[in-house]
């Protein structure tokens, strides 16, 4: 019960803050609560808001389905190759911790205006966190559980299955949870610098054009999903984790 | 050096010098690259003008004042949310969703809020690096060991003393992956807001550059941000490493 009135307290302070930024702003940078709902409402009736949300979640699974599996295979390799994982492993630290807003230029040169552009500022920034978490998962393997596989006399097959795979899985989660965030992140920041289509265009649409109303919603709505997604995959994390101990 | 650090150190070296022979023999045009020799003189003359001075001091207040407020802040928010569960169990959600929030979506609202000058750029730093901040606080204090907060107890510490010979050495490692972190996204929280919407700074002249076809000068600048970015990291790492070997001792 208690968790309920806090989660409702928390809904509570978001809206205050919301009428608060409104109150000292004014409609000139943001639309109050009630206003942006009902214009959320009729966006989700238009052709055209569903045509930019279709074709950012396009850039997104591409973008993450290339992240996850550029980042688990990468991580895993650089894992188990112990020699090469203390090479690459600040490297990839660093490039982690740089700000790749500033590549978009290159991007845009290389990839041209449009979805793949999108889809590569995507995987810059979901996939370094996949791959550290992965490389980090497989280095710390408890060695007593590699050597119990060994005095079982499991096949290589069944040692990657009932071995390796349950414990690298829950940081692999982990790592796939903040991938799936970043991700998301880097095509919103691909779609606003070098794109004609999807929600981030729509933002910094809104914004070059100042039309306040449907910035606000836009951000709400991408706010919202990007909240419950996450939530989603923290309780998928929690679940692994539990299972795993 | 080690083994390790040599084979970083020649994979570096091998990726600039193809960069450099991609450029040179014409198989990538110098409108979409140019050669890392040219980045580089073409910096020096940038600094040597003085062009590159003040958008390089705007950058700098900005973030130094971002990291300087988000490691503050977190710390002190994150010590208030570890000593009340309630407030750490309503909270968490928050914290855990705030990344997948692109916080720079509210710049324009933070120039509505505070005029066009360096505050907004200031705001969006911290509120980028501020949750890491807190995040790393509550995961340092909750390291410390029950056991010493007991002893601490018993000898009737001080709440200084205990901070100073409890808290911290054990909350250190964490407390310093927070600093490194805050660092990071007030560094990339500013140069997004400035590649936004503002009038100066690094991030604002590389969008410049860039839709002006002064190619050169946009890599230039790409250089200086990433160069200063990767140094800054460095020496925090450098630091780190010290610190926890001393506390080993």
């Amino acid at each position: 019960m208690t968790r309920w009135i806090d989660s409702a307290a928390i809904l509570i302070g978001v809206f205050a803050l919301w009428y608060l930024a409104w109150w000292g702003a004014g409609d000139s940078a943001i639309t109050p609560p009630g206003h942006t709902l009902r214009f959320v409402v009729y966006l989700f009736g238009t052709d055209d808001f569903w045509g930019h949300a279709w074709a950012t979640v396009r850039a997104f699974l591409y973008a993450l389905a290339i992240s996850a599996v550029i980042g688990i295979a990468l991580g895993l390799a650089l894992g188990l190759h112990r020699f090469s994982g203390e090479v690459m492993e600040p490297v990839l630290a660093s490039f982690y911790t740089i700000p790749k807003v500033t590549l978009y230029p290159l991007m845009l040169l290389v990839f041209g205006l449009g979805i793949s552009a999108k889809v590569a500022f995507g995987v810059i920034h979901g996939m370094i966190p996949v791959t550290l978490f992965t490389l980090a998962a497989v280095k710390n393997i408890p060695g007593v559980l590699i050597r119990t596989g060994h005095a079982m006399r499991l096949t290589p097959m069944a040692t990657a299955r009932h071995v390796l795979m349950p414990a690298v899985m829950p940081e692999i989660i982990s790592g796939l949870r903040i991938g799936f965030a970043l991700t998301f992140l880097g095509v919103l920041i691909g779609e606003m610098f070098a794109s004609q289509r999807g929600l981030g265009f729509l933002i910094i649409n809104g914004i070059n054009q100042h039309d306040v109303r449907r910035t606000t919603a836009v951000i709400v709505i991408v706010v919202t999903a990007a909240v419950i997604a996450n939530s989603a995959l923290l309780a998928l994390d929690r679940h692994a984790r539990h299972e795993a101990t | 050096m080690n083994k390790v650090g040599l084979t970083r150190l020649g994979l570096i070296t091998a990726f600039i010098v193809l960069l450099e022979a991609l450029c040179r023999t014409g198989l990538v045009k110098p409108l979409t690259l140019v050669a890392p020799s040219r980045m580089v003189s073409e910096l020096w003359e940038l600094i040597q003008a003085g062009e590159v001075g003040e958008d390089a001091a705007h950058t700098t207040i900005e973030v130094g004042g971002a990291f300087i407020l988000a490691v503050f802040a977190g710390v002190l928010l994150g010590a208030i949310i570890h000593a009340t569960p309630r407030l750490r169990r309503a909270t968490a959600p928050v914290l855990a969703s705030w990344y997948a929030v692109p916080s720079f979506v509210f710049y324009p609202l933070l120039i509505a809020l505070l005029g066009l000058s360096e505050a907004p750029l200031i705001a969006i730093g911290t509120l980028s690096a501020a949750p890491a901040m807190v995040i790393a606080t509550i995961s340092g204090l909750d390291r410390v060991p029950r056991v010493l907060r007991k002893t601490a107890r018993m000898h009737r510490m001080g709440f200084w003393d205990t901070l100073r010979f409890i808290t911290l050495p054990s909350a250190l490692p964490s407390l310093f992956a927070g600093v490194k972190l805050a660092f990071a996204y007030a560094f990339i929280g500013v140069i997004a807001g400035e590649f936004i919407l503002s009038g100066g700074g690094l991030g604002y002249s590389i969008a410049y550059a860039y839709e002006s076809f002064e190619t050169p000068k946009m890599y230039a600048l790409m250089l200086l941000v990433l160069g200063v970015g990767v140094a800054v990291n460095a020496t925090l790492h450098i630091w780190e490493g010290r610190l926890l070997r001393r506390r080993q001792r």
